[in-house]
């Protein structure tokens, strides 16, 4: 239970998907001017963030892996189809997202109007595709470590984007130089903001 | 058709402008906002960002040139799986040829290179160009996207690596005898190895670009 909490806090703060590792920032950037519609793709990234990462692991573990397929027969055990992860996981993702959304439309239609756009969009957003693959890359033990690491990414990405989004809000009012108005400031305060994240940097948990 | 086509040469003003339009005046980086998720993390070094530049911009022509050939054959509904599925394929033969002949490099990028398949460049000029151009305009379009990113990946990893390790390619540029370990007065600036330093170094290069060109300040 605690090596659970210290993976979600850790992923939050300490692996921040936008400060530590830049994902997901092309709908960062381009969604980010009201807090509203930010709120609404944060909560829609934690969402398939939290189904999309112990999906493929269970793929990886039960069918690309070193010897994953040793559940048929004996006789695959050392057959390693790893090479194919990028494409399993990228139609993982997109029928995943597709299925969400029908989900979604089917029994929340009030959330699902309110994301509109932004859940067909999250198939390419960087930051479900790297979940899976820093999934890959780590080598967490279960299922629920690899849940709970899905989960918090999602949280650490949302509270980035409602964080800049109020920023920008209030950016509005104040007098930027012209050619750095817009992107040029965002770029610069994401970057302080990445500044800020990692005083959490080396912290043991 | 009796009408008799036109043939345009392969390097028409067009077509050229294709290539360097995206370079500067239509970056992908820098004024589309397309392709920074992995653009910045890759850019400590020199080295990793000049093979991640070559590998989006190889990607980014033959993604364009095989959507473009595909473009009337694929129902408009599952255009997006379609080319994520093209896009995914070569990402994993750069990813396996990168394996091959530059080990090291393939173990920075780490998942980056798989990042490739969502690199918001390469959906959008499928999307924008690819899918309603011929494959030869396609290829060009797609080359002059790749350079665009590239120039800025190069430029960032330029800057972080001279200030940030006192190397270049890996050589040492700032004489050892420079630093204060060694009795000089210089000290490597630690701050341009952290990711943050990425960000705030592209935000100066958009605000170094557009004081140039007017044309492209934003309203608000």
């Amino acid at each position: 239970m605690e090596n659970l909490i210290s993976i979600f806090v850790k992923s939050i703060f300490v692996d921040n998907m936008i400060f530590a590792y830049f994902l997901g920032m092309c709908s960062y950037l381009a969604v980010s001017k009201t807090v509203k519609t930010s709120t609404g793709l944060g909560i829609a990234v934690i969402f398939v963030l939290g189904i999309t990462v112990p999906v493929n692991y269970l793929i990886q573990n039960f069918l690309l892996g070193l010897g994953a397929l040793t559940w048929i027969s004996s006789s695959f055990a050392d057959l390693d189809l790893s090479f194919l992860s990028f494409i399993m996981f990228i139609a993982v993702i997109a029928s995943m997202v597709q299925l969400v959304e029908m989900i979604v439309e089917k029994f929340s239609p009030s959330l699902y109007s309110s994301l509109g756009i932004f859940l067909p969009l999250i198939a390419v957003n960087c930051a479900i595709l790297g979940g899976s693959l820093f999934m890959q890359e780590r080598e967490y033990a279960n299922l629920a470590e690899v849940t709970v690491f899905g989960l918090g990414s999602g949280v650490g990405w949302f509270l980035a984007i409602v964080g800049i989004a109020a920023i920008r809000e209030k950016l509005s009012y104040s007098n930027v130089p012209a050619p750095l108005r817009g992107l040029g400031i965002t770029f610069i305060l994401t970057g302080l903001m990445g500044l800020a994240f990692m005083t959490f940097m080396g912290i043991k948990l | 058709m009796s009408q008799k086509v036109e043939k345009e040469p392969l390097f028409s003003s067009k077509n050229v402008k294709l290539i360097t339009d995206p370079i500067n005046v239509t970056n992908p980086v820098t004024v589309l906002v397309l392709g920074i998720c992995s653009a910045l993390a890759v850019t400590v070094k020199l080295k990793p960002a000049f093979v991640m530049a070559l590998s989006v911009i190889a990607v980014t022509i033959l993604a364009n040139v095989i959507t473009s050939a595909l473009r009337k054959g694929i129902p408009p509904r599952i255009r997006i799986i379609v080319q994520l599925v093209v896009v995914a394929a070569l990402v994993i033969l750069v990813d396996e040829v990168l394996k091959a002949f530059v080990y090291d490099v393939s173990k920075q990028l780490s998942v980056f290179v798989g990042l490739i398949i969502t690199n918001c460049i390469i959906m959008g000029r499928i999307e924008a160009f690819a899918l309603g151009n011929k494959p030869w305009p396609s290829a060009l379009d797609g080359l002059g996207n790749g350079i665009g990113y590239g120039v800025i990946l190069i430029v960032v990893a330029f800057f972080r690596e001279l200030l940030g390790s006192g190397t270049l390619w890996d050589y040492q540029v700032i004489p050892d005898s420079f630093f204060i370990k060694n009795g000089g007065f210089y000290e490597n600036n630690g701050l341009f190895i952290l990711p943050p330093m990425a960000l705030i170094l592209v935000g100066v290069i958009i605000w170094i670009q557009r004081s140039w060109k007017r044309q492209l300040v934003e309203k608000n």
